[in-house]
């Protein structure tokens, strides 16, 4: 066995002892802020867990997630994920750290001057998957979020929704064990929602880790999952099946 | 890394070109107007260093020796020239080749006739020539202090002001050089700069799906390659289809002054210009590049 392979098993033992999220007393502070932007939270996702982090704006939910995605490095306390402890991580490791979650954001953050394929395809040029193997695994995910015939489009001419699934195929395309979804209907109507938190739903079905920081009370209550409630920084509940709390 | 992923890298680099034409046309115009005015410059101040070496060829140190000097000791004088630093050339004159020289020239074929004897017997001469002018007045001063001597023509004031305007011209062409390389620099990192910047959202992108620094770079690495190399040689092929023009009409114009007007060719100035300005432009397009995409990498 390589010490590759024996890093990766102890990755996976920790993971089944602590979650596959683990923060533990984590605070953040900038220090062009007095208060701390997360003040000494401990949390602890498993693994195929469908999350959503709630909470107003400078409740610290945004944050978190620059946390989670290696972004921000906490000031005290340690972020676990997928086994890393992200505070160790060195620099030349977080490209492959990151490779093991998927990201949506509100803004959906295309490549604006690409192409809906190439868009999807980038996230599998990065770990340099064959391009034989790419031709299969592109429009297998596309044709997964619905945009099958869609592929040779110009993603700035897609509608906000069409948007959201491109970046949902590309989060995806390389089977991440996580997938973290900031805001993912922040930018869309109704409809585009649903269809949106229903996709990101099925793949928490198929076993993907889902983590959904959202400040809409429509969605949260609608699908009944763990909901983890923060403000100034700090968590004030954490139930299963739980509703939006509103902060009045 | 994997060949399909080294040629990704490069057909990204030569698309990025095209996907971000204003930017690039704005950082070639700004290379090509910056190597441009530093080529018209540097092949300017080389035909000026090469018009005064030429002069400085043409300075020369007469010396005449006293009437009591065997000519066995005047053949062994010139050995003592030669040991003199920035001698370029001694040239021995015969007395009777003088007057040859000078009689016919002054008195027509017959001139011999008139003068039964050489009137300027003993004025053969050593005629030395300078590489550098600056030293002759070392040359002199030794030569006067030499029992053989007799006399010792010079001209102090070509020699002096030839090496003043060449003092003159190498200072003022290292300072506007310098000023000028540095005015490109910063002319073209800015432009490297403004063109990544507005680039920064794809480049955050690209690492929070998890691309290494160097799968991010390396496009636009080649990308600002690209640029400077483009940018460099343009201008060099505009200096190099003008100069014959210009040189032309400066030596039809200027008619009068065509004896000293000795230009060098084109190829002689490329040989220093061309490399100068491909590692110039290709250089800045290079580390203007990497420095600002490095800037964006801490995401």
């Amino acid at each position: 066995m390589t010490s590759k392979d024996k890093k990766q098993l102890k990755r996976e033992k920790f993971v089944d002892e602590n979650g596959i999220i683990f923060l533990d007393h984590v605070s953040m502070n900038y220090p062009e802020q007095g208060a701390p932007a997360i003040d000494d939270i401990s949390l602890r996702i498993d693994r195929g867990e469908f999350v959503f982090i709630t909470g107003d704006s400078g409740s610290g939910k945004s944050t978190m997630i620059k946390l989670l995605l290696r972004e921000l490095v906490c000031t005290s306390g340690n972020v676990y994920v997928n086994g890393y402890n992200t505070k160790k991580l060195r620099h030349g490791q977080i490209p492959k750290f990151r490779r093991s979650l998927g990201v949506v954001f509100q803004d959906f953050r295309l490549l604006r001057d690409r192409n809906v394929y190439e868009n999807v395809a980038f996230a599998q040029r990065i770990i340099e998957v064959p391009s034989a193997q790419m031709r299969r695994n592109v429009p297998s995910i596309l044709s997964m979020v619905g945009l099958a015939g869609k592929y040779k489009s110009d993603v700035r001419k897609l509608s906000g929704g069409e948007q959201q699934r491109v970046a949902l195929a590309r989060a995806l395309i390389n089977k991440p064990s996580i997938l973290l979804a900031d805001e993912p209907t922040g930018n869309l109507d109704p409809n585009n929602s649903w269809e949106i938190m229903n996709m990101i739903e099925e793949i928490n079905e198929m076993g993907t880790t889902v983590v959904v920081v959202t400040h809409s009370p429509e969605i949260v209550n609608a699908m009944k999952k763990r909901v983890v409630t923060m403000r100034k920084g700090i968590i004030i509940s954490d139930e299963q099946e739980g509703l939006y709390i509103n902060e009045d | 890394m994997k060949i399909s992923t080294f040629f990704y890298t490069l057909w990204q680099g030569v698309r990025n070109l095209f996907r971000n034409g204003w930017y690039s046309l704005a950082s070639i115009s700004t290379i090509a107007a910056c190597l441009f005015l530093f080529g018209l410059f540097f092949s300017v101040v080389f035909n000026i260093r090469n018009i005064l070496m030429t002069a400085e060829e043409a300075v020369s140190v007469t010396v005449f020796f006293n009437e009591d000097v065997s000519d066995e000791r005047v053949a062994a004088f010139e050995s003592e020239i030669w040991k003199r630093s920035g001698v370029g050339d001694v040239v021995f004159h015969d007395d009777d080749e003088i007057w040859a020289e000078f009689g016919s020239k002054y008195y027509g074929p017959d001139y011999a006739t008139g003068f039964p004897e050489n009137p300027l017997e003993g004025d053969h001469n050593y005629e030395i020539f300078l590489n550098d002018v600056s030293m002759q007045d070392s040359l002199v001063h030794w030569l006067e202090s030499q029992s053989e001597v007799r006399k010792v023509n010079y001209s102090e004031v070509t020699a002096d002001t030839l090496t003043g305007v060449n003092s003159l011209i190498a200072y003022v062409s290292i300072a506007i050089i310098v000023i000028l390389l540095a005015v490109s620099i910063f002319l073209i990192s800015n432009t490297v700069r403004v063109g990544i910047s507005v680039r920064a959202e794809e480049i955050s992108i690209m690492k929070y799906v998890g691309a290494t620094d160097f799968f991010v770079r390396a496009p636009f690495v080649l990308e600002g390659i690209l640029i400077g190399l483009i940018g460099s040689v343009i201008p060099l092929l505009l200096i190099h289809e003008l100069y014959d023009y210009v040189i032309k009409y400066v030596t039809d114009r200027f008619a009068i002054l065509s004896s000293l007007l000795n230009f060098l060719p084109i190829d002689e100035i490329f040989r220093y210009l061309m490399p100068v300005s491909l590692i110039v432009g290709v250089g800045i397009g290079f580390f203007g590049s990497l420095a600002t995409v490095r800037k964006h990498l801490r995401v």
